[in-house]
């Protein structure tokens, strides 16, 4: 009776043990310091770079770390993408963790919180990792250089300069529909906004009123149905906002003023793609994810490398980007937003 | 054969051994064939990783053991966080104060799943499902989706600062003396023996003169405490509070617990079998993500692993039954009711 048992017992305990033999055969040898040899640029080659996302299978990372592949692979380092399946800090910190102990040469983080994983982001420069964050930063004393995708003046501008271009050059009145009321960035880009149409070449356009969706999907849909109920003579909405955006398309292109009323604002190439098609959007912006990744890589091997330290002034090359110099506070900016249109939108899938 | 079995089942003779054994077997061909386990770091990180689960899982077993579950811990380890947060931005710079405030709170908020499961006689799956929620949805009404981080640099550094002369966070000896106190309660005292004879039937306990409800609140108690002194360490650890600290942490303690050879239905488990199970869990994972696994594969591996301990007790206790009964003289062995 009790033989079955130990039975049932021991055929567990076989299997856990398979399972941990199984498992340890998975690990590859992915081995071998950096050569010290230099390649183009004066750039090491052999360098370990890994990108971890704020989640993996999401789109938008894996677009961005597959720039970072490319430029890793155009100066010959080892590339690797790594980071949990749920955006969390404390996922990420162990993520972290993992690859100090692998003795990674470069970290490149989108952090999903600012804080919490510095301890860990340290720890591993004290191993002698350098971390480079982009798309979301770290409190800057737990990174050597922040990836910045656009400045906020870089974002207001863009946004006034395609909504006037889609409105024509009749201008006339225009409205945002932005997240929240008490959203920090958006309230920057649309005070930026305000001081970009004050400029004489906008004169023509006319900021009517700002309303909220919140970034709920529904409620920017009826947001912008009301915002054409009360302003019969609207020409142009900027929605600032991937969610707003979309929803404001989703409206748009199922009503008369499909067409007449212009439609501009932040949004994915992804969310965006059947209202550029259906002419819905003539163009709206973001940034090119892609080419962040890319610079990313090229910036942490040229730390890596000891091309740059991160202080204010240092220049390097990043590949097909060209020239960049590490500003303020060690950030380094992948320049203005990138516009997405008819032409170039089906070269992007996230 | 049973006689020739038997010295074999004295050392693999319970579920504890070999989960223990398991963690030693990872551990050992991990350090044979993975770069990095070998070194003192990585217990290090494994370590910080798995004390919240572990300080959780502690009383989380003895409320399994009674046949009742707590699902709401890793929110009220959040709620803790982000009041804990709160507080500090408020002026309240006393750290013990801090902890004592935060352990009150946990204790509160276990109170109220004791209450509504031992008070209203609701199910706990139930109750701590709906508390899981509201606990959550509290901690985002205090902090909303800011986060508190200029916590003092001595308070962070000493939450994770090792034991002089190692590696090993000195939490950990926190954890062994909490431990020790719950295995003494569990495995050596009329109040565990109680609860194994409420698992497996509250009636019978309650004839035989236990304080079956008495009992459970306290539990549901204890279990809050714990996760409040759990989230004290989250905060410290990750300095930063955020009311999404620890989100889908109940799920790992559960598992852990589950892992350890508590039977789901109450009655039968053991501390060693849990904290060996949170061990292994750790272990198995960071050497996983060493070994390069992503963390799809990653996920796939545990969630199987967990399905094997649910489904294996139960596998192993069909096979027991078939062997009962083929040895049992057949023909009279017919059921009687």
């Amino acid at each position: 009776m009790r033989a079955g048992n130990t039975r049932a017992r021991l055929i567990a305990a076989a299997v856990l043990a398979a399972l941990a033999l199984g498992t340890a055969a998975c690990a590859e040898d992915t081995g071998g310091d950096p050569g010290t040899e230099t390649g183009a640029g004066g750039m090491k080659t052999g360098l370990k770079i890994a990108f971890l996302p704020k989640q993996v299978n999401n789109p938008y990372f894996t677009t961005s770390d597959n720039g970072g592949k490319a430029a890793v692979e155009e100066f010959k380092g080892v590339y690797s993408e790594t980071g949990p399946s749920e955006a969390s800090p404390s996922a990420q910190v162990s993520y972290i963790n993992t690859l100090s102990q692998q003795n990674t040469d470069v970290i490149v983080v989108s952090a999903n919180d600012k804080d919490a994983i510095c301890g860990a982001l340290n720890e591993a420069r004290t191993a002698g990792a350098k971390v480079v964050t982009f798309d979301s930063d770290t409190n800057p004393s737990c990174r050597d250089l922040f990836i910045n995708q656009a400045t906020a003046e870089g974002i207001a501008q863009n946004q006034v300069k395609l909504i006037s271009e889609a409105v024509g050059p009749d201008g006339g009145e225009i409205a945002i529909l932005s997240a929240t009321a008490n959203a920090t960035n958006q309230n920057a880009w649309i005070e930026l906004m305000k001081a970009e149409l004050a400029k004489p070449e906008y004169a023509k356009l006319k900021l009517v009123d700002t309303v909220y969706g919140d970034d709920q999907d529904q409620k920017s849909f009826t947001e912008t149905q009301a915002l054409l109920a009360k302003h019969p003579d609207l020409k142009g909405i900027i929605s600032p906002t991937t969610v707003g955006v979309a929803a404001a398309a989703r409206y748009l292109s199922g009503s008369t003023y499909k067409g007449k009323v212009q439609l501009t604002g932040l949004g994915t190439p992804n969310q965006m793609r059947a209202f550029i098609k259906d002419g819905t959007v003539k163009a709206f912006a973001l940034w090119n994810p892609a080419d962040l990744g890319y610079l990313a890589a090229y910036a942490g091997g040229a730390l890596s490398s000891g091309l740059i330290t991160g202080k204010e002034g240092d220049k390097f090359t990043a590949g097909k980007l060209g020239e960049f110099t590490v500003g303020k506070d060690a950030t380094v900016l992948l320049g203005d937003p990138y516009t997405f249109n008819a032409s170039n939108i089906d070269q992007f899938d996230f | 054969m049973a006689e020739r079995v038997a010295p074999v089942r004295r050392v693999l003779g319970s579920w504890d051994v070999i989960v223990l054994l398991a963690v030693v077997v990872v551990a050992v061909v991990g350090a044979f064939t993975v770069d990095g386990v070998a070194s003192p770091r990585f217990w290090r990180f494994v370590a910080l990783e798995a004390l919240p689960i572990a300080l959780i899982a502690l009383p989380m077993t003895l409320v399994v053991i009674t046949g009742e579950i707590d699902l709401s811990v890793a929110s009220v380890l959040g709620l803790t966080c982000t009041v804990m947060g709160q507080l500090w931005v408020s002026g309240v710079t006393s750290l013990p104060l801090l902890i004592a405030l935060c352990l009150l709170l946990g204790a509160v908020l276990g109170a109220v799943n004791g209450l509504f499961v031992t008070g209203f006689g609701l199910p706990s799956l139930a109750v701590t499902i709906g508390t899981l929620a509201l606990y959550r949805g509290l901690a985002y009404v205090v902090l909303g989706d800011r986060a508190v981080a200029n916590y003092p640099r001595e308070w962070t550094t000493a939450a994770i600062a090792p034991i002089p002369g190692t590696t090993i966070p000195w939490m950990i000896l926190v954890l062994a003396a909490l431990a020790v106190v719950f295995a003494v309660v569990l495995h050596a005292t009329p109040v565990g023996r109680a609860l194994y004879a409420m698992g497996n039937n509250a009636e019978a306990a309650r004839f035989a003169g236990v304080n079956v409800r008495l009992t459970k609140f306290w539990l549901f108690v204890a279990t809050g405490a714990m996760s409040a002194l759990a989230g004290v360490f989250w905060t410290l650890r990750f300095a930063s509070a955020r009311a999404d600290n620890g989100s889908g942490l109940e799920l790992a303690v559960v598992a852990a617990v589950l892992l350890g050879g508590v039977s789901i239905f109450g009655g039968r488990g053991a501390l060693l079998g849990v904290l060996a199970a949170v061990a292994l869990l750790g272990v198995l994972r960071n050497t996983l993500q060493l070994a390069y696994v992503p963390a799809n594969t990653l996920t796939v591996i545990t969630g199987a692993l967990l399905i094997a301990s649910v489904v294996g007790p139960n596998v192993a206790g069909m096979l027991r039954e078939r062997l009962r009964r083929r040895r049992s003289t057949a023909p009279t062995a017919t059921p009687t009711t």
